[in-house]
């Protein structure tokens, strides 16, 4: 069988720092959970913007106020986003955020609620916002190298149909892909027990395996210190459970097989955007899938590959993310969900290689604009991390 | 070809996966290996639904469930050649 020829190029939007988008958000940022009502406010105001709202960014300190700052600057930097606004309840944390969006070049302006109050703001910030996504909305597809692709992969209700066929279809597409220099990322620390040194050996360098050992060892440290039982629902789930996997080690060698063959160059923070070049890294994150896909988008990967067993249905605001399953009930029952259905692979109608190709097919299109199932279904699912309690 | 009820990833494993909807006790199944495309035959002596493992061979408590050619968990009830293999029969060694 001759394989597909794979396409060199997608449909972009080019970014003033030298990036491709897949998608031309303009996003309305709250600094901070009171000041979502504000932005949610605006968006409503202001078609062709979205706000992104969520729960925390008051009286964090430490390493987790620094993780909500690279969150919030890594969002406003993807290449998914053409401008920004960010809003806050006071003026310093938003600044901080702003200068470092800007650094990007593209559009950002920042506000700040207090002394103003809701109205007033939401005034003032809406006619920023029509500026910003009238400029926007004339920003035309140009046609980008295959290598603008920063491709993130987690899966998610995972059973083991993802262990036998979706997960390794993405390894497939990794296997392909990785020589034509696109960045490639995968996460899901604690979905990695069980297989940590399988998978520390496929670090590159001494020093990636070494880096992958201790993330993943203080990881489990933090799990085996809050754990009140073995963790039997939450990790496995109920749904991996009723999938059939009966343990994390099964989960993990499941999980393991979206890799391919490959070798990772470097393990990242959460939210920390790669600069060894092109290549796979590691990304410390949750397993939980939202969270993960939201770290994963603030480190710059513009479009997302999700293989889902009992049918997790997860989206994310800026990052396009793509379902597939290779569970045939999965398929039938929830196939709103689903934008690739590998199931054939169980009945040997489908090879991983023709899979993998059609994986290929899926990723292009969505990179050149078609909507993908979650976000036709408008999931939106944006969900910072949060290391520990506030001060 | 067409009709694999059971999937195994690596010769060195001791279960395999259930592909089709669900299958019955006493039936005479067909496993496909991946890793070096050979095929093996099994009697099952449950019913297993998709997704769901099956005992290749008798294991006792405290053997290793071997998948993917790696150790996923102990068995912690003894089960039979054909049986289900789930977490009624097999734990974690980890958490």
């Amino acid at each position: 069988m001759v394989n597909m020829e794979i396409p060199k190029s997608f449909l972009g939007y080019k970014r003033e720092n030298g990036r491709a988008g897949t998608r031309n958000h303009v996003i309305i940022l709250p600094v901070d959970d009171i000041s979502n009502a504000c932005a949610e406010a605006v968006a409503n105001n202001i078609k062709g913007t979205i706000a992104l709202p969520h729960s925390y960014g008051r009286l964090q300190f430490g390493a987790d106020l620094e993780l909500h700052f690279r969150t919030m600057i890594g969002t406003g930097k993807n290449p998914n986003v053409a401008a920004v606004i960010v809003i806050g309840i006071e003026p310093k944390w938003t600044k901080r955020i702003v200068d470092a969006i800007a650094k990007t070049g593209k559009p950002v302006e920042g506000f700040s609620i207090e002394g103003v109050g809701d109205i007033d703001t939401i005034a003032k910030v809406s006619k920023k916002a029509q500026e910003f996504s009238m400029w926007a909305s004339e920003k035309q597809r140009e046609d980008c190298p295959i290598s603008d692709l920063w491709i993130s992969v987690k899966c998610g209700e995972s059973d083991t149909t993802s262990g036998l066929a979706s997960n390794p279809t993405v390894g497939n597409l990794m296997d392909k892909l990785e020589p034509l220099g696109v960045h490639l990322c995968f996460g899901e620390t604690s979905e990695l027990t069980g297989a940590e040194n399988v998978c520390a050996k496929r670090g590159k360098t001494p020093e990636a395996k070494e880096k992958f050992l201790k993330t993943w060892n203080a990881y489990n440290d933090f799990i085996l210190k809050e754990a009140t039982d073995d963790l039997s629902e939450s990790q496995p789930t109920a749904g991996n459970i009723a999938g059939g996997l009966t343990t994390i080690e099964e989960k993990a060698f499941g999980n393991f097989q979206k890799i391919g063959s490959r070798q990772f160059i470097d393990v990242l923070e959460p939210a920390e955007e790669p600069t060894k070049g092109k290549g796979l890294y590691f990304m410390d994150t949750s397993s939980a899938a939202a969270e993960c896909v939201t770290l994963q988008a603030a480190g710059g990967f513009n479009i997302h590959l999700f293989p889902t067993g009992q049918g997790n249905i997860i989206g994310n605001p800026i990052e396009p993310v793509i379902k597939l399953t290779a569970n045939p009930l999965t398929a039938k029952t929830m196939g709103e969900h689903i934008d690739v259905d590998v199931s054939k692979i169980l009945s040997r109608q489908m090879n991983l290689d023709q899979a993998g190709d059609e994986l290929i097919k899926s990723t292009i299109r969505v990179a050149n604009g078609r909507l993908t199932c979650a976000e036709a279904l408008g999931h939106k699912e944006f969900v910072m991390t949060k290391l520990y309690r506030s001060a | 070809m067409n009709n694999t009820d059971i999937i195994i990833h690596d010769e060195k494993d001791n279960v395999g996966v259930v592909v089709i909807e669900k299958i019955t006790p006493n039936q005479d199944c067909n496993c496909w290996i991946m890793e070096n495309d050979k095929s093996a035959k099994i009697q099952s002596k449950s019913e297993i639904p998709l997704g769901h493992k099956i005992a290749m061979l008798d294991l006792k408590e405290g053997d290793a469930i071997l998948k993917y050619g790696h150790d996923i968990g102990k068995v912690v009830k003894n089960i039979k050649k054909g049986e289900h293999v789930h977490v009624h029969n097999v734990k974690t060694k980890k958490w």
